[in-house]
This record gives structure tokens, C-alpha cells and sequence, in this order.
């Protein structure tokens, strides 16, 4: 029982961050922007981690450039096309749906669909079976 | 009969279609990104020279053949490595090599290339890192091979060395070119004479 509680919390239990440096902001908007963007990129050099969990040198220079475009008033939208424009969209957490990326985006909806007609002609099939011939067991 | 073959079959044709798949996901390696740069111009820039701080570079003060852009640091490891293969290019083949010292302090690089050897036509001093990030570099050294007007067309993260130098820049130089780079050292020279009359 203990392991099943110790299992459930460690699987609960979220990443620490590991932002050292602190950034003074002039409205509370601003702090939240801030938040949201650091954790909507991710770092280039440590692929799996957005910037805001990363201590990469690299996401370091990132976080002070979101911070610095905060404070002048950026909105979301620009900081992270500026961001793209340097990176990419693997910067972007949320990447555009694009001809390049439809397969990623639609490939679960259409294997989806394909199963569900299958499963639907499947199912049919059956029902009819046992009334026509009358000789299958139940 | 129909619907056993397609039973049968399926599951081979699917085990071929992942075969395929892995095998070109394998080759590739998830750490190098596709640069961002690729087809467009060198970002804009306003840096100092490294050797003299007092002159300023921009984008004009890039050559105007192709070139390799190389961002390196003496903080960085692999740059370490990959120096004696820049010199061994660099006299070896006509191909301007541009260095960004990439937020590093002017005195250990200057040291660095003293002792070592300095395989680059010019280099820029980098020292706060925009260039970098305008570049979209995530990983030195990273190298990019601009083209005669000023286009980055391939970007190479990681040490060049022979393998990489062989299968990967000396292809995109002599396809940009249009032909061999053996050839370019003549015309080069032969160019220079003409601009010497």
C-alpha cells in the first residue's frame, strides 16, 4: 500500500523549475506573460524541456529576451514569431497546422475513422448474419 | 479465401511500411535542427572586429564570394576539436572561412588563435550573443555555407571534420557553385591576375 501511495506521488508530483534568475516586472500582465511564453518554447539545445525548466546557457539568453520584450510592451504573438523566425517551429510547443505536418496533426483522426467504419461494417455484418440463416448459436 | 489473403498480408505490408519509416528515422539524427536561415540572407548585424575593437562590421563587410560562416568560443569543447580542420580548409581549399566568436571574451579568443593558428578571413566579436540568436544557433560550432549573394544555404551543427567536410560541406559548396572546387582556386587566381592589370 505505501508503494502504491509512494508510485502515485512521484507520478503526481510535477517538475521542479529551474529558473535561478528572477525578473522584475511592472504590471502583474506582464509577469504572467512572461510565465506563459517561457513555458510555451522550447529549448533548442535540450530538447525535451522548455525554456522555463531549462538551465541551458541558451534558454538563459532566451528567457532574458522574452523578458526584455515583455517589458516593452510585445505581445505573445510577436515573441514567439520572433522566436520562430530564429528556431523555428520546434521552438514552438504548439506548432502551426501546416501542408508539411498534416500527416502528425490528421493521420490519428484518419486511422481513427477508418477503424470506426471498419468496426461499424463489422458489427453490422454480425447482426444480420443470425436472423438470415437461423442456424448460428447464440 | 479473399479476406484470409488480405489477413495475411497485411501484417507484412505494414511490418515493410514501419521497416521503411525507421530506417530513414534512424539515419537521422533528432539533435540537429533544420536551420530556420536556410534560402535567406544573413541576419543584420553591427559588431566590432575582434582583433580591433574600434572597427565595426556589418552584414557589407562580408565577402563577396561564398564563404563558411563558423561560430565558435574558446568555452566551447568541440570547437577545440574541430580548430586544426578549419586551418587544414582553410589552406587547402579557396574558401573564405568567417569566424563569430560567439559570447566569448575577446582575450581568450584572441590567445586561442594565437597559439593555435587562425583559419579565418575575418572574425566578428560576438560578445553579448545576439548574432547567435539571430542566427538560430543552439549548439557550437555550428558552420553555414553562404552563397556569392550573401544567402545562407546549409547549416551544419556539430565539429567538421574530414567525414563531414567530405560528405556534407564540400557537396553543398560545389552545388551551389555549380562546379568542382578544385576548379575555383584557378579561376580565383585567375580573376586576381585580371584584377591586377
Amino acid at each position: 500500500m505505501k508503494q502504491l501511495i509512494a508510485t502515485i506521488a512521484l507520478l503526481v508530483s510535477l517538475q521542479a523549475f529551474a529558473v535561478i534568475e528572477t525578473y522584475e516586472f511592472k504590471t502583474e500582465e506582464q509577469e504572467q506573460l512572461y510565465t506563459d511564453i517561457i513555458n510555451e518554447l522550447r529549448c533548442p539545445k535540450c530538447q525535451n524541456q522548455t525554456i522555463a525548466e531549462s538551465n541551458a546557457g541558451l534558454s538563459e539568453d532566451l528567457r532574458y529576451i522574452v523578458y526584455q520584450q515583455v517589458s516593452n510592451g510585445s505581445t505573445k504573438r510577436e515573441i514567439l514569431a520572433y522566436m520562430q523566425e530564429r528556431y523555428g517551429d520546434f521552438v514552438l510547443y504548439d506548432p502551426p497546422v501546416k501542408p508539411s505536418n498534416y500527416f502528425l496533426w490528421f493521420a490519428p483522426l484518419a486511422v481513427f475513422i477508418i477503424i470506426f467504419i471498419a468496426v461499424l461494417l463489422k458489427v453490422g455484418r454480425r447482426r444480420v448474419k443470425p436472423e438470415q440463416t437461423g442456424t448460428e448459436e447464440e | 479465401m479473399n479476406k484470409k489473403l488480405v489477413l495475411a498480408v497485411a501484417p507484412i505490408v505494414t511490418f515493410i511500411i514501419l521497416v521503411i519509416f525507421f530506417w530513414f528515422a534512424l539515419e537521422k539524427d533528432p539533435k540537429k535542427l533544420n536551420s530556420n536561415l536556410i534560402d535567406k540572407p544573413v541576419p543584420d548585424f553591427k559588431l566590432s572586429a575582434l582583433q580591433n575593437p574600434e572597427r565595426v562590421y556589418t552584414t557589407d563587410s562580408l565577402p563577396d564570394e561564398l564563404f563558411l560562416l563558423n561560430v565558435w568560443g574558446t568555452w566551447c569543447g568541440p570547437c577545440h576539436i574541430e580548430h586544426p580542420y578549419l586551418m587544414k580548409f582553410s589552406q587547402k581549399y579557396p574558401v573564405p572561412i568567417v569566424g563569430v566568436n560567439y559570447k566569448d571574451k575577446a582575450r581568450d579568443a584572441l590567445e586561442f588563435l594565437e597559439q593555435k593558428g587562425n583559419p579565418y578571413s575575418m572574425v566578428i566579436a560576438d560578445v553579448d550573443g545576439q548574432l547567435g540568436i539571430d542566427l538560430g544557433v543552439y549548439g557550437a560550432p555550428e558552420t553555414f555555407v553562404v552563397d556569392s549573394d550573401g544567402k545562407v544555404r546549409f547549416r551544419y551543427v556539430g565539429v567538421i571534420d574530414d567525414r563531414v567536410w567530405n560528405s556534407k560541406i564540400l557537396p553543398v559548396i560545389e552545388q551551389v557553385q555549380g562546379y568542382p572546387l578544385e576548379q575555383v582556386q584557378k579561376e580565383v587566381a585567375e580573376n586576381d591576375s585580371e584584377g591586377m592589370k
